[in-house]
């Protein structure tokens, strides 16, 4: 450590500054470098890293919000409504929409996630997946296939807090049942409790 | 001497001179690399980018041999070479081993101290030759740096032909001993700091100095004669590597020297072009001024000194 006095430019002396930046770069050299081996080593990227928005066709009612929220307009949806014969004799006849194309052009996209927040049906999600460029720009549009293998690659959801509250859902089943308590009869009232339907695979038998 | 022995000296000499520079190339691309956190050339060749050089030469090769229209044609093509061979001639007089040389004369080390200067010629040719305003800065920044830290160079080379009592680098070599680690000291850092000075690197690079004269004396090479100014610069690294080697560390001497002195010898130069590089790394480039203060401010009278402590030495007889 230099004991001398600073002169008028704030400098301490030339030799410790000069055996200051020897001793830097040596450190340096002996500790591991910063370098990323990007392609051959795949980048660890932080959680809720926003790389390309994925479809899940599934979920999707072409409810058309998505769209209608992207401040840049850059989602495309065509869907037609398909009516679905009554299941009973005498049933009413149902309609729903079919999704035709669900495409995100991804020149136009700036990433903001309005779409994925505004989804009331969690259609759309967002995956790290980054190493999409391509040499044409127009090329860039991809189309709702594209966007479903992109499902694939998108991480489970983060775990929630240790003390945060339960989810909602978790949280309508854990309710005690109304008039179990002391106050009205045990059992007067069937329990009202939100629960979560059960989704049946198969279409349920025709009695006839 | 058979012809045929003359053959084989040249053809090794001409090999080291090939190989070692690329060495040191290749040293300084990732010492420098892995100083500055990085992890440098990976891909060449496969491991660790080892071909890196190989494949810059083979990119050289490939570049068109442009001159100026208004050069100076002829020393414009001349440069190249005036800097490149001097450090031929100086590296084939270095004893690799003991009684070893591809070039044994008996004053070597006035013949290394001629052609390293020599070789300074070729900056100050290109930078006169260019007809381009950067280049001739370059060039006369060259020589002014030139004329101040050969002095140096020259007087502590001195001191050890002083004390070895020899003009022989074998001669000096074989009166080595390691007392002189510490007798030669203060010569020893004057030639070090000066030989990086003479060889323009950084941090005594003013004459390059590429962000106020783009390349210096070098601006309008292409190519080829480009490289060869690079291999120049690394050949007067490897040369003044060794000749330091020589001159203070005892060149071949180590353990099992009758065997494994050429490495020894090697060895130990690679170490101090390894400090070389570290210099570089470690330190801003000096001003103009500041670095002619430093020739003869300090390192001519530390020079003289030295001179003047190893003849009381010699006189006394240490």
């Amino acid at each position: 450590m230099s004991t001398e006095p600073k002169d008028e430019r704030g400098r301490d002396g030339g030799l410790p500054g000069v055996l200051k930046g020897l001793a830097t770069t040596a450190r340096t050299a002996l500790r591991p470098s910063h370098t990323h081996e990007y392609p051959d080593v795949a980048p660890t990227l932080p959680p809720r890293s926003r790389g390309v928005i994925a479809l899940l066709e599934e979920n999707c009612t072409s409810c058309m919000l998505c769209a209608r929220e992207c401040p840049d307009w850059c989602i495309y949806i065509d869907s037609h409504k398909e009516t679905i014969p009554a299941t009973t004799e005498g049933g009413r006849e149902r309609q729903r929409n079919v999704l035709d194309r669900f495409a995100i052009d991804f020149s136009l996209c700036m990433y903001c996630g309005i779409c994925i927040e505004v989804c009331p049906f969690d259609a759309l999600f967002w995956s790290p997946q980054f190493e999409y460029a391509e040499v044409d720009i127009r090329d860039l549009l991809h189309e709702k296939d594209r966007l479903g293998e992109w499902m694939a690659t998108v991480p489970p959801p983060p775990a929630l807090d240790e003390s945060a509250a339960e989810p909602a859902e978790v949280a309508a089943v854990n309710r005690p049942a109304r008039g179990t308590g002391l106050v009205g009869g045990a059992g007067a009232r069937p329990p009202r409790t939100v629960r979560p339907k059960v989704v049946q695979k198969d279409p349920p038998e025709d009695p006839s | 001497m058979t012809l045929l022995e003359v053959v084989l000296r040249a053809v090794a000499a001409l090999a080291a001179f090939l190989v070692l520079p690329l060495l040191v190339g290749q040293a300084e691309h990732k010492v420098m690399a892995h100083m500055q956190g990085r992890l440098g050339p990976m891909y060449a060749g496969g491991f660790h980018g080892w071909a890196q050089l190989v494949a810059d030469g083979v990119k050289f090769v490939q570049k068109e041999d442009i001159v100026p229209a208004a050069a100076d044609r002829w020393v414009f093509r001349l440069a190249p070479a005036v800097a490149l061979v001097p450090y031929l001639v100086a590296l084939a007089t270095l004893p690799v081993h003991p009684g070893v040389a591809a070039v044994e004369v008996p004053g070597s080390v006035l013949l290394v101290l001629a052609a390293t200067s020599v070789g300074a010629l070729g900056t100050l040719m290109a930078g006169w030759s260019s007809a381009n305003k950067y280049s001739l800065i370059g060039g006369l920044r060259a020589a002014a740096q030139l004329v101040s830290y050969e002095l140096p160079v020259v007087l502590a080379v001195a001191s050890v032909a002083l004390a070895g009592g020899s003009l022989s680098l074998a001669g000096l070599v074989e009166a080595w001993s390691p007392w002189w680690l510490l007798w030669q000291l203060p010569g020893a850092v004057v030639f070090l700091v000066a030989a990086v000075a003479e060889l323009q690197r950084p941090p005594f690079d003013m004459p390059v100095a590429d962000a106020e004269l783009v390349m210096g004396a070098w601006t309008e090479y292409t190519g080829l004669r480009f490289a060869f100014f690079l291999l120049a610069e690394y050949a007067g690294i490897v040369v003044m590597s060794l000749l330091f080697t020589t001159l203070w560390l005892g060149g071949w001497h180590g353990p099992f020297s009758d065997a494994l002195g050429w490495l020894w010898f090697l060895l130990k130069g690679f170490v101090v072009s390894l400090v070389v590089v570290w210099v570089r790394v470690a330190w801003p480039r000096l001003r103009e001024d500041q670095l002619q203060r430093m020739a003869w401010l300090w390192l001519v009278p530390l020079a003289l000194g030295q001179l003047l402590l190893t003849g009381v030495g010699v006189v006394v007889g240490w």
